[in-house]
């Protein structure tokens, strides 16, 4: 995942290919991450300006959803499944596994990883399912675990 | 020497168990030996214990290997695959593997069977058939035949799809909406993720339908983020779609006007529920709705809309072929038709079963999933997402029938069975439903917003011991307070889980202490 900073012209950019709709909001923001990877201040700020909504019409639908990070992410996102199916799976183990592996807490970031638990990714019949950097991963132990979370090791950008 | 074609499928299962790459491998292995194949990327037949499932197309007939890892490669090859030669990983012709063939595959026909973005395979699999045998005849007709063939939302809450679209189409407004439920949170689900990146063109023939059917211009498939790969094969399929004239203006000459357009959600549960959804969609906080008005009165920006799940509206293809009576020969009394069970969690072989309603829970989990992945015994079976009452192992005799289900305090849902062994700690399971919707609740309602936090400190002090008979009694109170008083099902049905537990596993909170270390 590359590290992207905000960048007005791209911003400005990504609304008006939207059009400036305001009720394309939610994929415009969508948009922002995909190319800034969080949502800043500065975004918010050009967003109310570019749709004509107020920076607080902006913030509670960044706030609401937890795709919109408003801090930066570490560089690999790493997550683990933790809906029932994945349970039923020992994903609370493989959460304390990918916790002490990664020498971090869920929900927490360092500068090379964010790690996050998801609830259901779908994978249900490979479960227990993790994802990362945008890929899903099934029938994880921990052993495999170690072994995806390597390679990105080896693949710092 | 024509190609020989190998159908390996692109669909997150399968990929998630290795599926590029071993697709990756049979090429570059093929190149080395000098073979020409064709590789196809399907959809997965939904035999996902199977994945990563290659098949071999041998004079028409397609043989199946299973399990296939990067090291079978080279000896899949030496043993002649490409002439369907035996191997250990070699289960035999497709249409032989009993999982499959003795499924009612109504809905998932195509699923595993087809290149899925393909416009000339899905033609060539009645594709748009149903479409343009609608487009003939009156919206009328083609509501009366849903209505006929009993089809109930398969999103969870089942309504009956008919009577939503004819309140839509009697509802005079200049512009309507149909919206596509792709928002699949419920944990142990993934029939509509299987059908969109299998079958992508019949869910866009299923909306198209119910679009003329009510007089709609205009359509939406709120797909959730969970899914990326996903996204892709839908929006190669709709731009298939426009190309080939099946979505658009005047679609295929005959004055019916559908556009189409994907968007995708952003990681909250409760934009599944209809009304979070259209706010979504709408550019604002997944908030719900009070209703009524019902989104079928005021819906999208207001207007007359249709809200259906993806299994929903990828089963109107065939009422409309078949007749929607054809449809309501399968099932049970007031169930009718098929569902996509999803058999996950601890199952031996996990995967998607499409059945006519009436078959029990025994049978999907015993015949079908061959009991636990773990080989210990079934303790309790969550059905119908974390919504969805867990069951104990003595009712799983059980018939999959919405009422059969309500009759014991469960729901059907949408469909899938999660299985648990007898290692499972069912206090866990109840505080973990609560915990879920505290983490998920819009925050529009108190009982769910309050409620659900409350939940998960009262279960805490059961478990800790602390006044256990004061706080069993207040989680009783509170499951009836969040049912009664929730405005949406995110809190009105959190009280399942925790009250099956506290019905059949009343146990587990005070052995959770010891249990849990």
């Amino acid at each position: 995942m590359t590290r992207n900073a905000f960048d007005e012209k791209a911003a400005h950019e990504i609304v008006a290919s939207f059009d400036a709709r305001p009720e394309m909001l939610v994929q415009i923001l969508r948009a922002f991450v995909d190319k800034f990877t969080w949502i800043s201040e500065e975004s918010i700020r050009l967003l109310a300006r570019e749709l004509n909504l107020s920076r607080a019409d902006v913030h509670g639908v960044v706030s609401y959803y937890c795709d919109f990070r408003t801090e930066r992410p570490g560089q690999h996102i790493v997550k683990v499944c933790q809906a029932e199916a994945c349970q039923a799976m020992g994903s609370r183990q493989l959460s304390a596994h990918a916790e002490q592996s990664l020498g971090i807490e869920m929900h927490k970031s360092n500068d090379h990883v964010t790690l996050e638990p998801v609830y259901c990714l779908g994978n249900c019949a490979c479960s227990p399912a993790v994802m990362i950097d945008g890929r899903t991963y099934g029938r994880i132990n921990a052993g495999r675990f170690d072994e995806l979370v390597a390679t990105l090791q080896g693949g710092d950008q | 020497m024509t190609a020989t074609r190998i159908y390996v499928p692109r669909e997150t299962a399968a990929i998630s168990v290795g599926a590029d790459d071993i697709a990756i491998s049979i090429a570059r292995q093929a190149k080395e030996s000098g073979e020409s194949i064709e590789i196809v990327r399907n959809g997965s037949w939904g035999a996902t214990w199977l994945e990563p499932l290659v098949e071999v197309d041998v004079g028409g007939n397609r043989i199946a290997y299973g399990n296939v890892e990067i090291t079978d490669i080279p000896g899949l090859f030496s043993s002649g695959i490409l002439g369907g030669g035996e191997h250990e990983r070699r289960i035999g012709p497709t249409i032989d593997i009993p999982y499959l063939i003795n499924q009612d595959r109504w809905t998932f026909w195509r699923c595993g069977l087809i290149d899925p973005t393909s416009m000339d395979d899905f033609r060539a699999h009645k594709g748009f058939g149903a479409l343009e045998k609608a487009l003939e005849s009156d919206p009328d007709i083609v509501i009366e035949s849903v209505l006929a063939s009993g089809l109930r939302g398969r999103g969870g809450a089942g309504f009956p799809t008919g009577i939503k679209w004819r309140t839509v189409a009697e509802t005079a407004a200049e512009q309507k909406y149909v919206v596509c439920n792709a928002d699949e949170g419920d944990g142990g689900t993934f029939s509509d993720r299987m059908l969109m990146e299998g079958d992508p063109l019949g869910l866009i023939e299923g909306m198209a339908i119910a679009a003329y059917a009510v007089g709609a211009s205009c359509g939406y498939i709120y797909l959730r983020s969970e899914y990326p790969l996903t996204h892709p094969i839908l929006l190669r399929a709709i731009a298939a779609a426009y190309k080939s004239g099946w979505l658009g203006k005047d679609i295929q000459g005959s004055g019916f006007d559908f556009d189409l357009e994907l968007h995708v959600g952003a990681g909250s549960y409760v934009c599944g529920e209809e009304t979070a959804m259209l706010e979504s969609l709408e550019g604002k906080a997944g908030i719900v709705r009070y209703k009524p008005p019902l989104p079928a009165i005021k819906g999208l920006f207001g207007k007359p809309t249709v809200v259906n799940n993806v299994v929903t509206l990828a089963s109107v293809a065939n009422i409309v072929n078949l007749g929607g009576d054809r449809y309501a020969s399968f099932g049970v009394d007031r169930s009718k038709g098929t569902l996509a069970f999803q058999l996950a969690g601890n199952i031996k072989r996990g995967g998607l079963v499409e059945k006519a309603f009436g078959i029990s829970l025994r049978e999907l989990i015993e015949d079908w999933g061959g009991g636990t992945a773990s080989g210990r015994n079934v303790r309790a079976v969550q059905v119908g997402g974390p919504l969805g009452a867990y069951i104990p192992a003595e009712q799983l005799d059980t018939v999959m029938d919405y009422e059969a289900f309500a009759r014991i305090d469960a729901t059907i849902g949408h469909g899938g069975i999660v299985v648990f062994d007898d290692t499972v700690n069912m206090a866990q399971q109840a505080r973990f439903a609560m915990e879920f919707c505290a983490i998920e609740s819009c925050g529009k309602c108190t009982p769910c917003r309050i409620g659900s936090t409350r939940g998960v400190e009262v279960i805490d002090k059961m478990i800790e011991g602390v006044e256990y008979d004061q706080n069993h009694d207040l989680l009783v109170e509170l499951c009836d307070t969040m049912e009664d008083a929730s405005l949406c099902a995110m809190g009105g049905m959190t009280p399942y889980p925790v009250r099956s537990v506290l019905n059949h596993f009343v146990d587990d909170f005070s052995s959770a202490q010891e249990a849990d270390k």
